[in-house]
C-alpha cells in the first residue's frame, strides 16, 4: 500500500471557514476520509461564498490554516493523503 | 427641534461618503466609524470625526451593535443613519439606539420587524388589498402541507425562506418530486443562515420585471410616492442598472403602481424613506415582492428625476419635521440611469480584490458616487460594489448617450471591474429598446 500527500490550496483570497455557518459542525476533522468532491471548507471574498472541494480521495492528514483566518490565494489549507493499493 | 448637530454613519464606502455630502450642506457634524481594513478609505478623512471600532470582519466592526452605540455615545451623536445593508435592517439595533436615547433614522422596529418577514409581509400587504404573488398564506410545515398548496395553485412555483434576502433560502421547484427534494434542506437552510425555519410558496414567474416605487412618510400622518425605478437588469438576484422612470409604464400604470404601494405604507403606519418591491409579468400584472426599510443604493436615479435630495428627506423626516415637499410638489423631469461598478469578472462574477493603481473618472455631465479613490484597496472583506456611475437627461434615449459617453472615458487598473458588462449592455438593442425583463443579463453574458 503506498500513501502520497497532495496539499489542498486556497484558488482565491478571503476568510477561511470550516463550518457551513457559525452554529454547525466542522464538514470535517482531521483524520476524516474524503471523497471526490466533499467540501472541505468555504472562503468567503466580498460576501459570496465559494466551496473548497476535495479533488482526490483519502484521508484529511491535517488543516495548516485555522477556521477563520484570512488566507492568500494558494495558500495551503490542508494536507490530504491519498491511499492507493 | 431642528435637525441634528452631530450624525453618525454606521455605515462605510460610498454611502458613507455620500450622507456625509449631504450632512456638510446642512451644516451637520458627522462621525465616521471604520475597521481596520478601511483606516485609509477616503470616507474616514472626509468625516468631522472618525472611529475604529474594530477588526475588519463585518461582524466584528460594522455588524457589532455594542461597538457602534458606544461610538456614537462616546462622540456624543444625536442620530445614526445606518446607510443600505449591515444593521439598517436590523430592529435589535433600532431598539438599542431607542433605549440610549439616540435617534436611529430610519423606520420604527416594529414596523422593521414587521417588513422584514416576507410572510408576514404579504399577508399584511395581502390584507390591504394589494395583489401578491399568488402563493400560500401560512408557514408551511409539513411536505404533505406544501405538496397540497402546490397543486392548487400549480407548479413552476418558488420555495422561499420567510427570512431569506438576496437569493439565498430560494428554490425553484417545476414538480412535486422536485419540491418533495427541496423542501426540507430549504427550511434546513432557512435555520442555519437566518434562524427562522418558516417557508412558503410563490408561483413562479418567468419573465419578471421587477419594478419599485420610492415613497416617504413622516410622523405627522403624511406619505408620497416619489414615482419608481426599473431594476430588473440583475445578476444572482443582485441590480447592476436601474433607470426612472420605467420605459415599461405607460401613465395609467405608474398611477395605479404607485398608489397602491401608498396604500401599503398608510396601512403598516411606515415612517421615514422605504421602498415598496412589485414584480410584473409579461401581462403588465403587478405583485407586491417586499419592503425595503432603508435608502437603497439606487437612490441617485429618483433624486435625480424628481430634483431632491433624499438623505436630506431622511434627516428631516428623523428630526421630525413634516416631508419637505407635498404630493403634488413632487414632479418627474427628465430620465436618469445608474450604473453599478462592482470589483468582479464581467463574465463569471467572480470577486477581483486589490489595490487601484490607476483611475481616470469623467468630469462633466455625470454623477459619481465612489466609494474608492486612485490607490485605494479594495478589500476582500465587503461588497464588490466600488462606485456609481449616473447621468441624468431630458429624455431616455439621450440618457443613455450620456451614459456610454462617461463608461467610455473610465479607466479602473489594478483590479479586474464589470465596466466591459456595462458597457455591453448600454449598446444592446434590449436595452436601448426598454423591453427586457430580469432574464436579461443571462442572455447577454452567454453572447
Amino acid at each position: 500500500m503506498m500513501s502520497e500527500s497532495t496539499k489542498v490550496l486556497a484558488a482565491i483570497p478571503g476568510m477561511f471557514y470550516r463550518k457551513p455557518s457559525p452554529e454547525e459542525d466542522v464538514y470535517l476533522n482531521e483524520g476524516d476520509k474524503v471523497e471526490v468532491g466533499d467540501i472541505i471548507g468555504l472562503i468567503e471574498v466580498m460576501k459570496t461564498f465559494y466551496e473548497i472541494k476535495a479533488e482526490k480521495a483519502g484521508i484529511l492528514e491535517s488543516f495548516l490554516t485555522e477556521h477563520e483566518t484570512m488566507v492568500d490565494a494558494g495558500q495551503e489549507l490542508a494536507i490530504l493523503t491519498e491511499q492507493s493499493e | 427641534m431642528g435637525i441634528f448637530d452631530k450624525v453618525l454613519i454606521a455605515n462605510r464606502g460610498e454611502i458613507a461618503r455620500r450622507i456625509i455630502r449631504t450632512c456638510n450642506r446642512l451644516g451637520i457634524q458627522t462621525v465616521a466609524i471604520y475597521s481596520d481594513a478601511d483606516a485609509d478609505a477616503p470616507f474616514v478623512k472626509e468625516a468631522t470625526e472618525a472611529v475604529c471600532i474594530g477588526e475588519s470582519q463585518a461582524k466584528k466592526s460594522y455588524l457589532d451593535i455594542e461597538k457602534v452605540i458606544n461610538a456614537a455615545k462616546e462622540t456624543k451623536a444625536n442620530a445614526i443613519h445606518p446607510g443600505y445593508g449591515f444593521l439598517s435592517e436590523n430592529p435589535s439595533f433600532v431598539n438599542r439606539c431607542e433605549e440610549e436615547g439616540i435617534v436611529f433614522i430610519g423606520p420604527t422596529a416594529e414596523v422593521m420587524k414587521l417588513m422584514g418577514s416576507k410572510l408576514e409581509s404579504r399577508i399584511q400587504m395581502h390584507a390591504a388589498g394589494i395583489p401578491v404573488v399568488p402563493g400560500s398564506e401560512k408557514d408551511l410545515e409539513t411536505v404533505d402541507e406544501a405538496l397540497e398548496v402546490a397543486e392548487n395553485i400549480g407548479y413552476p412555483l418558488m420555495l422561499k425562506a420567510s427570512a431569506g434576502g438576496g437569493g439565498i433560502g430560494m428554490k425553484l421547484v417545476q414538480n412535486s418530486d422536485e419540491l418533495k427534494n427541496a423542501f426540507n434542506t430549504t427550511k434546513q437552510q432557512a435555520i442555519s443562515f437566518f434562524g427562522d425555519g418558516a417557508v412558503f410558496l410563490e408561483k413562479w414567474i418567468t419573465e419578471p420585471r421587477h419594478i419599485e416605487v420610492q415613497i416617504a412618510a413622516d410622523t405627522h400622518g403624511n406619505a408620497v410616492h416619489l414615482f419608481e425605478r426599473e431594476c430588473s437588469v440583475q445578476r444572482r438576484h443582485q441590480k447592476v442598472v436601474e433607470e426612472s422612470p420605467s420605459p415599461l409604464l405607460d401613465e395609467a400604470l405608474r398611477e395605479k403602481l404607485v398608489s397602491t404601494a401608498l396604500l401599503g405604507v398608510e396601512r403598516i403606519g411606515y415612517t421615514n424613506l422605504g421602498t415598496m418591491e412589485f414584480i410584473f409579468d409579461g401581462d403588465q400584472n403587478f405583485y407586491f415582492l417586499e419592503m425595503n426599510t432603508r435608502l437603497q443604493v439606487e437612490h441617485p436615479i429618483t433624486e435625480e428625476v424628481t430634483g431632491t435630495d433624499l438623505v436630506e428627506w431622511q434627516l428631516r423626516i428623523a428630526a421630525g419635521e413634516p416631508l419637505p415637499a407635498q404630493q403634488d410638489q413632487i414632479k418627474k423631469n427628465g430620465h436618469s440611469i445608474e450604473c453599478r461598478l462592482y470589483a468582479e469578472d464581467p463574465n463569471t462574477y467572480f470577486p477581483s480584490p486589490g489595490t487601484i493603481k490607476h483611475l481616470a473618472l469623467p468630469e462633466k455631465d455625470v454623477r459619481l458616487d465612489f466609494g474608492i479613490i486612485e490607490g485605494s484597496v479594495v478589500s476582500p472583506y465587503y461588497d464588490p460594489m466600488i462606485g456609481k456611475i449616473i447621468v441624468h437627461d431630458t429624455d431616455r434615449q439621450a440618457a443613455i448617450i450620456k451614459m456610454k459617453q462617461a463608461l467610455e472615458q473610465i479607466k479602473v487598473e489594478g483590479i479586474v471591474t464589470n465596466l466591459p458588462l456595462l458597457e455591453r449592455i448600454m449598446d444592446t438593442e434590449q436595452f436601448t429598446s426598454g423591453n427586457y425583463t430580469t432574464n436579461f443579463l443571462t442572455e447577454v453574458s452567454t453572447v
